[in-house]
C-alpha cells in the first residue's frame, strides 16, 4: 500500500488496480469547517487533473481533482451526511471516492509524503 | 491580490491587535482585514449567536454633518435631498438605516444616520466612502460642514451577552433600546455609541478614538464571553439576518423598492407624505412604490445541502434555457444548519413559497423563496 500526494492537495491510496483519494489534512486546515461534500456518481469515468467533487466551507466551494484517471467504483456516502469527517480525520474515514486504476503510468507524476511535506511547507 | 500590492492597504488600529490573536490578514475595500480567526467562520458564527463576537469594522466611514444654522433639522433636511428616509424625524439620540440613491433611482450606498442633538453622525461602507463624503460635499455644502472622522476606530460588539460584557467596562449602556445612539463613555474613553449591528442580535456598534482602540478591545476580550470574529462570519451572520451587503444585494442598479427596502422608506417622503420626493431618482422610486417593481429581491432556502452562492443563475423550472435571476449572496447559514441565499427574482415569481432553480456546477437544484430574516432578530426594542 502507497499513499501518494498531489499540488492540489489530494491524497491517493494505491491498493491493487484500486485507488482511493481524498484531501489531506492540510487542505482540511486551510478550508476551515466543512459543511458539504459533492461525490462523484458510481460509473462516472474520470479523466487525470477532471473536477471529481466538491467540499464547501461556511465562505467557499474548492474543486477535488481526480489525481489519475480511472473509474469510480464506490464514492464515500458517510461525508454526505457528516461533511465535518473531512476536518476530523481527512487521511482516513473521510476518504472521498475509489477509482479504478486506467493508467498506472500516470501515478509517477505524484509526490510522495516527503516530496509533499516540502510542497506545504 | 499579489502580495506586493499589501503595503498600499490601510491598516486599522486594531491591525496589531488582529495579528497577535492568529486573525488571517486579507485585502478587503483597501484594508488589510481579518477574515477569520483561529476559531474559525462556523465557530465564530455560533459564538456570536450565543455569547458575544466582537468585529473591527473600522474600515467603514465616519462622517459629521453639521448644519451652518446650528439648527440640526436644517442638517436633516439637507441629507433628506440625497436619500429617500424621514431624517428630520429622527429625534435626538436616535439612528436610522438610510440609502444615498442616484438620479435613476439606484442606490450609491446605504448608511446609518444617527441625530447627535446638534449634528447627524453617518456610518457609510469602507469601499464607497470617498466617494459619499465626495457626494455630500458636492450637494450639501452650502447648508452643512462635512467632517470626516478619520481617527475613530469602530468596533460592533454583538450578541446576548452584550450588555454584561460592557456593563463590565462602566458603560451605561442598558438603558439604550435598538437604535438609540448617543456619545457614551465606555471605560472611561469618549465613544459614540449606538444599539445596532449586522447580525440580527442584540449588539452595539462603538465608534472610539483611535488612540483608545487597543486598549479598549484589549479590556474586552478579557471577559472569555467575547472573542474576536471575522469578515467571514460577519457576512454569514448578516446573511442570516436577511441583511443586504452594499455592492452585492443592492447597488446602483437596484432601487430601494427592487432591493424589497420599501419598510425603509417612511410615508412622509412617499406620494401624498409632507416631504413627499425631493431626493435624487424620486419620480422612478415613488412610481415604484404605486405601480410595483419589476423585480425583487426575495430570500431562498435550498431544499438540498448544497450552498447556492452569489452568481448562480436563478431559473423558474429544472430545464428552461432562460435565467430568471440572480443570485447576490448566498452560502451555508451555520445557526440553521443549511445553505441560505438572497437574490432577484421577478416580482411574480417573489411570493414566499414558490420553487425555483439555482444553476449549480451544470445541476439545477430546488429553492424556496423563503422570509428573511432566516433566523430571527433579537433586537432589544
Amino acid at each position: 500500500m502507497t499513499t501518494l500526494f498531489t499540488s492540489d492537495h489530494e491524497w491517493i491510496r494505491i491498493e491493487g488496480d484500486v485507488a482511493t483519494i481524498g484531501v489531506t489534512d492540510y487542505a482540511q486546515s486551510q478550508l476551515g469547517d466543512v459543511v458539504f461534500v459533492e461525490l462523484p456518481k458510481v460509473g462516472r469515468s474520470l479523466k487525470k487533473a477532471e473536477a471529481a467533487a466538491v467540499v464547501e466551507s461556511v465562505k467557499a466551494a474548492s474543486d477535488v481533482y481526480a489525481p489519475i484517471s480511472g473509474e469510480v467504483i464506490e464514492v464515500n456516502e458517510a461525508l454526505a451526511a457528516e461533511p465535518a469527517l473531512v476536518n476530523s480525520d481527512a487521511g482516513g474515514k473521510a476518504w472521498f471516492f475509489k477509482l479504478k486504476i486506467a493508467d498506472k503510468s500516470e501515478l509517477g507524476g505524484l509526490m510522495d509524503e516527503a516530496a509533499y511535506k516540502a510542497h506545504t511547507a | 491580490m499579489l502580495a506586493s500590492d499589501k503595503s498600499s492597504l490601510k491598516r486599522t488600529p486594531l491591525h496589531a491587535l488582529h495579528v497577535a490573536r492568529g486573525g488571517k490578514m486579507v485585502p478587503f475595500a483597501g484594508y488589510e482585514m481579518p477574515v477569520q480567526f483561529p476559531a474559525g467562520v462556523l465557530k465564530e458564527h455560533l459564538h456570536t449567536r450565543s455569547a458575544v463576537g466582537l468585529f473591527d469594522v473600522s474600515h467603514m466611514g465616519q462622517l459629521v454633518l453639521r448644519p451652518k444654522s446650528g439648527r440640526v433639522e436644517d442638517a436633516a433636511l439637507a441629507l433628506e435631498r440625497l436619500v429617500p428616509q424621514d431624517i428630520v424625524a429622527v429625534a435626538p439620540g436616535r439612528q436610522r438605516y438610510a440609502q444615498f440613491t442616484n438620479e435613476d433611482g439606484g442606490i450609491l450606498d446605504d448608511l446609518m444616520v444617527a441625530n447627535f442633538g446638534d449634528h447627524l453622525f453617518l456610518v457609510v461602507n469602507a469601499a464607497c466612502k470617498a466617494e459619499d463624503e465626495a457626494h455630500l460635499r458636492a450637494h450639501l455644502s452650502d447648508s452643512c460642514v462635512i467632517d470626516a472622522l478619520s481617527d475613530r476606530a469602530l468596533i460592533a460588539l454583538q450578541g446576548p451577552k452584550v450588555e454584561s460584557a460592557l456593563a463590565r467596562l462602566g458603560a451605561d449602556v442598558t438603558a439604550m433600546k435598538f437604535m438609540d445612539a448617543g456619545p457614551r463613555k465606555v471605560a472611561g474613553f469618549d465613544c459614540f455609541v449606538s444599539r445596532s449591528g449586522y447580525t440580527g442580535e442584540d449588539g452595539f456598534e462603538i465608534s472610539v478614538p483611535a488612540a483608545q482602540a487597543e486598549a479598549l478591545v484589549t479590556m474586552l476580550l478579557q471577559n472569555p464571553d467575547v472573542l474576536p470574529i471575522g469578515l467571514g462570519a460577519r457576512d454569514s451572520l448578516r446573511l442570516e439576518a436577511g441583511l443586504c451587503l452594499y455592492g452585492h444585494d443592492i447597488d446602483t442598479t437596484t432601487t430601494p423598492v427592487e432591493g424589497a427596502l420599501e419598510w425603509s422608506v417612511q410615508k412622509s417622503r412617499r406620494s401624498g407624505g409632507a416631504r413627499a420626493g425631493g431626493f435624487p431618482g424620486a419620480d422612478k422610486i415613488l412610481s415604484q412604490f404605486e405601480k410595483g417593481a419589476a423585480r425583487r429581491r426575495v430570500g431562498l432556502r435550498a431544499e438540498g445541502r448544497a450552498p447556492v452562492r452569489e452568481g448562480a443563475l436563478l431559473f423558474a423550472d429544472a430545464v428552461s434555457s432562460e435565467a430568471i435571476g440572480t443570485v447576490t449572496s448566498g452560502g451555508f447559514g451555520p445557526s440553521l444548519n443549511a445553505p441560505v441565499a438572497m437574490g432577484y427574482l421577478p416580482t411574480a415569481l417573489a411570493k414566499n413559497g414558490t420553487q425555483v432553480f439555482a444553476e449549480v456546477r451544470g445541476q439545477r437544484l430546488p429553492l424556496q423563496v423563503a422570509p428573511m430574516p432566516f433566523v430571527p432578530n433579537t433586537y432589544k426594542r
